[in-house]
Order: structure tokens, then C-alpha cells, then sequence
């Protein structure tokens, strides 16, 4: 059998392997800026988590 | 540093920040050795060049299976020990699932044309793995389906332990049905039949391919910590406006 015989199908199994391995890597990434951005938004309008003023009040009486 | 330490979300955050660069780097490199030695492997005397879509087609089934296996673990964790970060390691591994069991299941059919003569057959093996593929789907829709993200939890942890049964029926299809599917080749008793000069890549994609996953399970654990965050947040804002 010559070395180029189904080189169509490898192709295209090596060009499915690439979209679906690019395509994971840039769902998280781009879901991990989107998520981050959303989280900065909502800090910047003052709310903040109980256990996040926890933490600030915490640190602001540590270093009081 | 104890594992369970890592069930406080803030802890696992700073600890997957850390991880998923140094993971990230480590997948580059073992990934693009193996893709070389994988290139470089010779054609099966049966199979000629297209055994080279077993280094993709093998790590996507041996993935797909394995982040079902982990999802039933997490069910465990969500239905009996309330772990806080079971459910979060739930959703965020069942569209990577998705996506090594599609791999799969594309890179089959394009193996299946050239040497069976068909891109599909109703084959146990590939019927099963054809399941595993919808079932990933319903938990992915049953996440999105149920707003409650307790009672979604609960729901998909069901559905998970349920979906479970399909994991031996894949694995021992191809010796309790008589399937067109070839047989255990890598693991199984009596040793690989593989010839090294084809094992030793496909172990490397193997690695490769786990190590990527573990890699965006961690990013998207991460991800899904954080839109939890935004939620909250959002509550707190309309309870406050309210």
C-alpha cells in the first residue's frame, strides 16, 4: 500500500483533532476573561461577597 | 497541603492559578513529542498509513470514558458527601467529555470508510460509545434546564451514576456481543499486541491527551467557580435595589 494511500482521511481526522482541541482551549479561555470582566464590573459597583468583606475586614484589623 | 483543603473554593482558585500555566506548558511539550514520534511510527502491515488516526482515535475513547468515570466519582460526592466543589467538577467536565467522545467517534468514522468500507455500523461498540455521546448532551441540557444549581446538582448526579452502566458495556462490547470493532489490543491479559514502534506513540498521545484534559478541567472548574461568584453578586445587587 503506498505511504499516501487514504492521506484524505488522516487529513481530515488530524483537521477534526485541531478544531475540537482549539476550540476547548478557547471556550475556557475566552469564559475565564468573560467571567472576570463580569466579576470586576459588579465589584466596581460596590456589592462584594460576605465572605470576600470577611476577608478584607480580616486583613484591614491584622494590619490595624 | 491535605486534598481536602482544596474543597474551599478561594483555596482551589489560588492552587488551579498556579497549576494551569506550569499543566498548560507541560501539555505543549509532551504533545508535540508525541505528534513527532507519532508521525515518525511506521505503517500497520494491515492498516498502512491510516493507523496513525488511532494516536487520535484511542486517547479520545480512553478520555471520554475516563471523564465519565470522574463525573460518577463527583456524583458520589455531590449525593452523599455534599462536596462543595463535586458539582462544579461535574459541569465543567461533561462538554470536555463531550468533545473527546465526539473525537471519537469523527476519527472512528474516518478510520471506519477507508478500512471497513462504511463510515457507521449498529455495532455494539460503537453504538455504546454513541451513548455515551447523548448522554454527555443530557447532562450538559439538564444543567441548563434546571435553574436551582442545587437541584440541577442533584439531578445530573442521577443521571450520571445511571449513565455509569454504559462505561463496562463499552469496554467488554467487543467480547460479550461478536462486533466489527477489533478487540482489547493495549490493555489486556497476556500483554499488548501492539508493536512498540506503534504502542510507544500512542501511550505518548495518551499522555499528551491527558494531560490536556486535566489541564482544562482545572480552567474550567475555575471558570465555573467564578461565574458562581457572578451570581451571587447579581442577587446581592437586585436584593439590594429591591
Amino acid at each position: 500500500m503506498p505511504a499516501t494511500a487514504h492521506i484524505e482521511f488522516i487529513i481530515a481526522a488530524y483537521g477534526a483533532g485541531v478544531v475540537v482541541i482549539v476550540a476547548l482551549i478557547a471556550w475556557v479561555m475566552f469564559d475565564y476573561r468573560l467571567q472576570r470582566r463580569i466579576l470586576a464590573e459588579l465589584e466596581a459597583t460596590g456589592v462584594s461577597r460576605r465572605s470576600a468583606r470577611d476577608a478584607a475586614e480580616q486583613t484591614a484589623s491584622d494590619g490595624a | 497541603m491535605r486534598i481536602s483543603e482544596l474543597a474551599n473554593p478561594s483555596r482551589f482558585l489560588r492552587t488551579a492559578n498556579l497549576a494551569i500555566p506550569w499543566l498548560g506548558g507541560a501539555t505543549a511539550i509532551v504533545l508535540a513529542f508525541a505528534i513527532y514520534r507519532a508521525m515518525l511510527a511506521p505503517d500497520d502491515y494491515q492498516q498502512g498509513a491510516t493507523v496513525k488516526i488511532m494516536f487520535l482515535h484511542v486517547p479520545s475513547a480512553w478520555l471520554g470514558m475516563l471523564c465519565w468515570g470522574l463525573m460518577t466519582i463527583a456524583a458520589f460526592g455531590t449525593l452523599i458527601w455534599r462536596h462543595p466543589l463535586a458539582d462544579v467538577a461535574a459541569k465543567a467536565a461533561a462538554p470536555l467529555g463531550a468533545a473527546f467522545t465526539l473525537l471519537c467517534l469523527v476519527t472512528g468514522s474516518l478510520w471506519g470508510r477507508p478500512e471497513w468500507g462504511t463510515y457507521w455500523v449498529w455495532d455494539a461498540r460503537l453504538t455504546s460509545e454513541l451513548i455515551l455521546f447523548l448522554l454527555y448532551l443530557g447532562v450538559i441540557a439538564l444543567w441548563r434546564t434546571v435553574e436551582d444549581a442545587s437541584r440541577a446538582a442533584r439531578a445530573v448526579a442521577i443521571l450520571t451514576l445511571v449513565g455509569a452502566i454504559d462505561l463496562p458495556i463499552i469496554k467488554f462490547s467487543v467480547d460479550w456481543w461478536n462486533t466489527l470493532h477489533q478487540g482489547a489490543s493495549v490493555f489486556r491479559l497476556g500483554g499488548s499486541t501492539i508493536d512498540p514502534t506503534i504502542l510507544i506513540p500512542l501511550l505518548l498521545m495518551a499522555a499528551a491527551f491527558t494531560l490536556l484534559f486535566v489541564t482544562l478541567l482545572l480552567a474550567a472548574m475555575r471558570n465555573e467557580i467564578l461565574r458562581r461568584r457572578v451570581r451571587t453578586l447579581r442577587l446581592l445587587q437586585a436584593s439590594a435595589a429591591g
